[in-house]
């Protein structure tokens, strides 16, 4: 009786998500029709946004927010994810019994600290020394990826870290026991072992930096201007929606709606990639 | 008193875990005699395993831990070494090519069957891939398992039985040619057709290799074993040939602990 109500709850939950799903996908695309029918596929390679005469019609391209998307998320990732591995690592097999536990709580604070903080602290501690130190406004896409990517590490070293402490210990003692050394142990057991936890936070931690908004809002520039070094300023679509959502009507409305659609296929390819690339082979 | 029928020696071997009030093993005198295998008996918790992982050093991945007295281990000349005074990570990952174990659960490297094997070859520095296939199927060979799986050498080897993983962990250690293998009750986790198969194997082993095995089971430390040690709260309470032990043990402890009266 029980079990056969908590079967159909599952299903039901199950089926709810998928719906949930495929309801969000259908009204961004309805939203975004006009702006389809519009601008069809050149929406992705036009670098223009601008509202017509009289607040009528006008020209709306998305390249610029979505190059300014993935690379601020492509610039996090690359600094974040071996920071955050090295951290599991060390936390796991490396550090004294004293220290982990003090480093895990900090990691777990951090963690817990709200994305518009490091904006704050983004902008006025951090811009000028990425300043200083590489020139540009100090605003723009190596800042916005900096701090995404100080964002992002906790999170991933402390997913990454419960998994790598799941490891059997024995498993680890057997592979010492064939004359490995601590690296070989950890390149060669721990991180197989934990591989898909590891690849599971790598993806939540995609999914945020894309998705990031008030963080990135303070420290990318917000222009709409296509980067030409790292240091410049320039947008992202979460910043550009937000920005411009209030204001926005018709034509640039819907071309925002686009933009959201684009950001949803986006998110959701690459985290396909990454799922089928990394876990597909596993058996 | 050096005799270079023993492979390996404990003397007055003395073992304090870390935080413990006092040793765990006290002052232990045991040979591990050449191609012979080696029983270690004894109710739970009387340091069978402290023993066995102090024999190839494992314990020192752990911190705080202390060592008292020799365990000393053969050279290549006859010469005998004490590896408590091996110090460098490269002279401990020596030692545990030479001082092989089998643990009590199978462990498979998340890896498939080949990789399993031919990790321990690649570590010591074999690179040649037809070296590599040739030790990889010998070790195979030699645990009884390579008719099992020499069509899925390349699946992953957490899909096998757990009697195959274990007689994998088994080529896997016997894949470095080492000169001793410590096995810590590998049987206690299969079903007795596997367990058939492993004595097997191990009784076939020790032409090449000295064995030490731990186990609770006295029938199979009377089949397989030419010496038995008696193990009584961290103490070597007696240690001589199987047959001695279990027909006519000079202490008393011994014999109640054989024929079940306690433990
Ligand atoms: N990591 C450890 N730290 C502290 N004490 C330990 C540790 N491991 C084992 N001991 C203690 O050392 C003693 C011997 O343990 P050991 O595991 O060697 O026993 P054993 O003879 O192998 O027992 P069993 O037959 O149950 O495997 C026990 O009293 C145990 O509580
Ligand atoms: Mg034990």
């Amino acid at each position: 009786m029980v079990g056969r109500f908590f079967k159909e709850f599952s299903l039901f939950s199950a089926v709810l998500i998928l719906i949930i799903l495929a309801g969000i996908f259908a009204t961004l695309y309805i939203y975004a029709s006009d702006s389809i029918h519009q601008f069809g596929w050149h929406f992705l390679t036009t670098d223009v946004w601008e509202v017509g005469e009289d607040d009528e019609g006008g020209v709306f391209g998305g390249l610029i927010p979505i190059v300014g998307t993935l690379l601020t998320t492509l610039i996090a990732m690359v600094i974040a994810v071996p920071i955050a591995m090295g951290i599991a690592v060390f936390l796991t097999e490396v550090a004294h019994p004293m220290l982990i536990k003090p480093v895990s709580i900090a990691i777990e604070l951090l963690a817990a600290i709200p994305s518009i903080i490091y904006g704050m602290w983004g902008l006025f501690y951090f811009a000028p020394i990425i300043q200083h130190l590489f020139g540009g406004s100090g605003v723009g896409l190596l800042t916005a990826g900096i701090v995404l990517a100080i964002m992002i590490v906790p999170f991933m070293s402390a997913i990454t870290k419960d998994a790598m402490n799941v490891v059997p210990g024995v498993l680890k003692e057997s592979a010492y026991a064939m004359g490995a050394t601590k690296f070989e142990v950890i390149k060669d057991v721990v991180m197989p072992y934990s591989k898909t936890a590891i690849i599971g936070s790598v993806i939540l931690a995609l999914g945020r930096a894309l998705g990031e908004t008030m963080a990135v809002a303070f420290l990318i520039g917000s222009i709409m201007k296509f980067p030409k070094h790292l240091t410049d300023p320039t947008t992202s679509i979460p910043v550009l929606l937000a920005n411009n959502f209030s204001e926005a009507q018709d034509l640039e409305l819907s071309s925002m709606f686009y933009l959201s659609l684009v950001l949803f296929g986006v998110s959701f390819i690459i985290i396909s990639i990454a799922k089928f690339y990394f876990l597909g082979r596993k058996r | 008193m050096s005799n270079n029928k023993d492979i390996m020696r404990a003397e007055d071997f003395s073992f304090t875990y870390p935080g413990a009030p006092a040793p765990t093993l006290k002052s232990i005198n045991l040979p591990i005699e050449k191609n012979k295998i080696t029983a270690l008996i004894g109710p739970s918790g009387c340091g069978k395993s402290t023993l066995l992982r102090a024999f190839n050093r494992i314990h020192d991945l752990y911190p705080g831990l202390k060592y008292d007295g020799k365990l000393l281990l053969q050279n290549q000349d006859g010469t005998m070494e004490n590896i408590l005074e091996l110090k460098s990570e490269s002279d401990l990952v020596h030692l545990r090519q030479r001082v092989g174990m089998i643990f009590q659960k199978p462990t498979p490297f998340p890896m498939s069957i080949y990789e399993n094997v031919a990790y321990g070859l690649k570590l010591s520095g074999v690179k040649s891939k037809s070296e590599l296939d040739g030790r990889v199927e010998e070790a195979l060979k030699g645990a009884a398992i390579w008719s099992e799986v020499k069509d899925r050498l390349k699946d992953s080897a957490m899909g096998m039985s757990g009697g195959q993983q274990q007689r994998l962990c088994i080529a896997r250690a016997v894949a470095l040619k080492p000169d001793v293998l410590l096995f810590d009750e590998p049987t206690s986790a299969l079903d007795p057709i596997s367990t058939g198969a492993i004595e097997e194997l191990v009784a076939e082993l020790k032409s090449e290799v000295s064995i030490a095995i731990v186990t609770h089971n006295m029938q199979q430390a009377s089949r397989l074993s030419d010496y038995t040690a008696f193990m009584y709260l961290g103490d070597l309470i007696e240690y001589n040939k199987t047959k001695k032990i279990f027909m006519n043990p000079d202490e008393k402890l011994t014999e109640d602990y054989i024929t079940g009266r306690f433990g």
